[in-house]
C-alpha cells in the first residue's frame, strides 16, 4: 500500500470523523441557539400534494428502517453475528436489508424528481437541498451498491466497521479494519460523515426536533403570561 | 371544582354585513402582506349558501376536521390520533393544498411602461405570486362572491345535506336566489382542535385572554393543525414552513384598541367583550350529543355580576378590572341573555367563541299578490316560509338543530315590529307586546337589543378589558433591564431555514 493511500485512509476515517462531528454539534447547537425560527420541516406538501405521497412515505419510512439497522449493528454486533450464524436467518437479514434499501432508495428519486418537476416545488428549494439531495442520493445508492456487489454485509458490518465505529468513540481511531475494505464501502462511509458534517446547515435539522412530548402531554395546551397558574 | 377563566369572545352581527370585504382588505394590509402569506385571509367574507375558502371547507369527509365522539363517547380528533400521527407526519392525507385555496397572483404591470413599440396595445398579464411564472386564474380567495351570478356555487354548499328537496328549491327558486355574507376569522376556541394536534406544542392559548396563537419558533410544519381546524383557519406559509393564523390583533388589544377588522367594519357587525368561563367542563362539553351542544356551551359561560363567580374569578387570578369588563360584554348580553348570539357548526365540538346573530333578512318583505306581506296574523309560521330556510341555518348554527334558531329568529322580528309600532304605527303596540311576549322578551331587553344593534357607538361594541401585561412583565423581567441600552435587544427576521 502506498504511503498517498495510507494518508488519505488517515485522513477520511482517523480525522474527519472527529471534523464532522465538531461541526454538527457546534453548528448545531448555535443555530437553535440564534436561529430558532429555522428548525423546520419545510414541508411542500402544501404546494404540492400529488405526488407528494409517493415519494414522502417510502423515503422516511425506509431510511428510518436502514438507520435503525445500522444502529443496532452498531449497538449489539454480537448478537448480530451469533443471529447470522444460520444461513436461512442470514439470508432473511439480508433480503430485509436489501428490500428496505430499494425502498429508500425509489422514495428518494421520487422526492428528486418531484423537487425538480415541480414549478412551485422548485422555488422553495435553496441550493443546499440541492446538495443534499445529491449527498443523500450517492448514500443511498453506494449502500444499495453494496449490499448487491459485496454480500453478507449485516455480518462483515458487525465484525469489521462496528470495532472502528467504536474505536472513534474511545478517541482512538483504529483504521486497520476499515483500510481494507472496498471503494464502495468507503465510499459509504465517508459520504456519512460528509452527510453528519452538512447535517446542521440543512433542512435535516427537522430529525432533531421529532415531536416527542406529543404522546403523552395534555391535550390542550394553555400558556400563562406572568404567574404560572393550576391546570 | 370551578375554574374560572376569561375569553375574548365575539359577536358578529349577520343582518348587518352588507359583505364589503373591508375588513379582510384591513387585516390583509396589516398583517398578511409577507412573502408566503399571500393566499391567507385570516379575516374573509364568505356568500351563503356557498362553497367558501377554501372551498368547501365545511365538508369535513374530505378535510377530517374538528372532533368525533370515539366509542367510549370520548371527544378524539378526527384527522389524527395520537397513534396516527407518528404514521401520517410524513404525507398528512386530509392537508388541503395551495389548490383548495387559489394561487396567489399579481400583474406584469412592468410590461405596460416597458414593452417595445409596438402594433398592438401592450397588456399586463397575471403572473404568479409563488412562481413569478405567467399563470392562468382559476380561483380567488372570493371566487364565489355574490355567488358570481350562478347556482353552481350554492349548490355545492356541504350544508345543503341536511335540506329537502322542496327547502333547496325555496333557497335556489330561479330570480329569487338569497343569499347572505359569513364573514369569518378564527373562533379562537375553547376547544381547538388546532393546539390539539399539534405535535410540537407550538400552538396555545393564551390563559388570560383565551387568544389562539402558535408560537412561530416552535412550529416544525408537521402540518397537523392545518388539517386539524374544522374551520380551515389556521394557515400554512408556504415561505417560511411555518403555521400562522389570525391573532385577534392581540398587539392592538393589549394597547386598548380593537382588532383591525372589528375597527374598519363599515356596518358596525362586530362586537367584542370578555366572557367568563368554566375551563373545567371543557372536555365535558365538547363530549355532550349534537342535539344538546349551544345549551351545554351556553351554560359554560357564568355570570359575571354573581358574587361567588366574581370571588372565584378573582381567585384565579382575573383582575377586577376584568371583571368589570365582562359585567359590561355586549357578547355576554347577546349569546348569554338575550340567546340571540350562536356559535358557528358546533357540531365541530371545537367550542368556538365567535357567536353569530343569525340573519333575519329577507324574510320580512315577502311578496304575495302584488303586496308585501309584512304583519300576517300567524307571524311564526311565516319564519318557515322565510327565503333562507330555518334548517339550512340550522346546519349553520344549530348543529341541525332549529329551535335555537327560531328562538333568536323570533326575537328579532319580534323587536323590528315592536319598533315598527313605535316609529311607523301601522303595527298596534297590543300586537307588538303579543309578539315580545310570545317571543319572551320583556320592553326593556326590546330596547336594549334595538340600541346595542342600530345605535351602538364604538365603546358599545368593543369592550376591550385592560389586559394588565404590564404588570406581568414586572413579575418576570426588570423594567429597568433595558434602561440606558440602545433599542430593545437584538431581534431576528423570520428567515426561512
Amino acid at each position: 500500500m502506498s504511503s498517498f493511500a495510507h494518508y488519505l485512509d488517515q485522513l477520511f476515517f482517523a480525522v474527519f470523523p472527529f471534523v464532522a462531528m465538531v461541526i454538527f454539534f457546534l453548528v448545531t447547537i448555535q443555530r437553535y441557539r440564534g436561529r430558532t425560527f429555522t428548525f423546520s420541516s419545510l414541508s411542500s406538501q402544501f404546494l404540492e400534494n400529488e405526488d407528494h405521497f409517493w415519494g414522502m412515505v417510502p423515503f422516511h419510512f425506509g431510511i428510518i428502517f436502514v438507520l435503525i439497522g445500522h444502529v443496532v449493528a452498531f449497538l449489539l454486533p454480537a448478537q448480530i453475528l451469533s443471529w447470522n450464524a444460520s444461513p436461512i436467518r442470514l439470508i432473511l437479514l439480508e433480503l430485509t436489508g436489501m428490500a428496505l434499501a430499494l425502498f429508500t432508495l425509489v422514495g428518494l428519486l421520487a422526492v428528486i424528481i418531484r423537487r425538480v418537476s415541480s414549478s412551485k416545488v422548485r422555488v422553495v428549494t435553496s441550493p443546499s437541498d440541492w446538495v443534499l439531495y445529491l449527498l443523500l442520493l450517492v448514500q443511498v445508492a453506494s449502500g444499495v451498491y453494496v449490499a448487491l456487489f459485496h454480500p453478507w454485509g449485516s455480518s462483515w458490518f458487525a465484525a469489521a466497521v462496528v470495532p472502528w465505529l467504536w474505536s472513534l468513540v474511545k478517541l482512538s481511531p483504529n483504521i486497520s479494519y476499515i483500510a481494507a475494505m472496498p471503494f464502495a464501502v468507503k465510499l459509504h462511509i465517508v459520504n456519512a460523515f460528509i452527510v453528519i458534517a452538512f447535517f446542521p446547515f440543512t433542512r435535516l435539522v427537522h430529525i432533531l426536533v421529532l415531536p416527542n412530548p406529543y404522546p403523552w402531554r395534555k391535550t390542550q395546551v394553555v400558556r400563562w403570561y406572568g404567574i404560572r397558574r393550576t391546570a | 371544582m370551578i375554574d374560572v377563566r376569561s375569553q375574548i369572545s365575539m359577536v358578529f352581527h349577520l343582518d348587518k354585513c352588507i359583505g364589503c370585504h373591508t375588513c379582510s382588505v384591513a387585516c390583509k394590509n396589516v398583517w398578511t402582506d409577507r412573502k408566503g402569506t399571500e393566499y391567507m385571509w385570516w379575516n374573509n367574507v364568505e356568500t351563503k349558501p356557498g362553497t367558501g375558502f377554501p372551498t368547501k371547507w365545511e365538508d369535513q369527509d374530505k378535510y377530517r376536521g374538528g372532533w368525533e365522539l370515539n366509542s367510549n363517547g370520548d371527544p378524539v380528533l378526527k384527522s389524527t390520533s395520537r397513534a396516527r400521527i407518528i404514521a401520517n407526519i410524513f404525507h398528512n392525507p386530509h392537508m388541503p393544498s395551495m389548490d383548495d385555496y387559489y394561487e396567489p397572483w399579481t400583474y406584469e404591470y412592468d410590461n405596460l411602461f416597458n414593452a417595445p413599440e409596438g402594433a398592438d396595445q401592450p397588456t399586463a398579464r397575471p403572473i404568479s405570486m409563488v412562481t413569478g411564472e405567467y399563470m392562468d386564474i382559476k380561483a380567488g380567495p372570493n371566487w364565489d362572491d355574490d355567488l358570481g351570478g350562478s347556482k353552481l356555487y350554492a349548490a355545492n354548499d356541504p350544508n345543503l345535506e341536511g335540506l329537502t328537496p322542496e327547502q333547496r328549491m325555496q333557497l335556489q327558486a330561479i330570480e329569487r336566489l338569497v343569499f347572505f355574507y359569513f364573514p369569518r376569522i378564527c373562533n379562537h376556541c375553547l376547544n381547538p382542535a388546532c393546539v390539539a394536534s399539534c405535535p410540537s406544542g407550538a400552538l396555545y392559548k393564551r390563559g388570560e385572554d383565551g387568544i389562539v396563537l402558535v408560537d412561530q419558533k416552535r412550529c416544525r410544519a408537521w402540518r397537523s393543525c392545518i388539517s386539524a381546524c374544522p374551520y380551515k383557519k389556521v394557515y400554512f406559509n408556504w415561505f417560511t414552513g411555518k403555521s400562522e393564523k389570525c391573532i385577534l390583533c392581540f398587539p392592538r388589544l393589549e394597547t386598548g384598541q380593537a382588532p383591525a377588522c372589528f375597527h374598519s367594519c363599515v356596518g358596525r357587525i362586530r362586537y367584542l367583550g370578555v366572557l367568563l368561563y368554566d375551563a373545567s367542563r371543557i372536555e365535558e362539553v365538547a363530549a355532550r350529543k349534537d342535539s344538546e351542544l349551544i345549551e351545554a356551551h351556553r351554560s359554560m359561560i357564568l355570570d359575571p355580576f354573581d358574587p361567588e363567580i366574581m370571588a372565584e374569578a378573582q381567585r384565579s387570578g382575573i383582575h377586577e378590572s376584568v371583571i368589570e369588563s365582562a359585567q359590561k360584554s355586549p357578547v355576554y348580553k347577546m349569546v348569554k341573555e338575550w340567546k340571540i348570539a350562536l356559535p358557528p357548526h358546533i357540531e365541530y365540538r371545537t367550542l368556538p367563541m365567535l357567536f353569530y346573530v343569525p340573519p333575519l333578512s329577507p324574510v320580512m318583505s315577502r311578496k304575495e299578490d302584488g303586496t308585501i306581506d309584512q304583519v300576517s296574523t300567524d307571524l311564526f309560521h311565516s319564519l318557515d316560509d322565510s327565503r333562507v330556510p330555518l334548517a339550512y341555518l340550522a346546519q349553520l348554527f344549530g348543529a341541525g338543530n332549529q329551535a335555537p334558531i327560531r328562538f333568536a329568529l323570533e326575537k328579532l322580528k319580534a323587536i323590528r315590529l315592536y319598533r315598527r309600532a313605535l316609529t311607523v304605527g301601522d303595527v298596534t303596540e297590543e300586537a307588538a307586546a303579543k309578539l315580545l311576549q310570545r317571543a319572551e322578551c320583556s320592553k326593556e331587553e326590546a330596547d336594549a337589543i334595538y340600541r346595542l344593534t342600530t345605535l351602538c357607538t364604538f365603546d358599545d361594541r368593543f369592550v376591550i378589558p385592560p389586559m394588565h401585561r404590564e404588570e406581568a412583565i414586572e413579575m418576570l423581567q426588570d423594567p429597568q433591564e433595558r434602561k440606558q441600552s440602545a433599542g430593545f435587544g437584538f431581534l431576528s427576521g423570520p428567515r426561512r431555514g
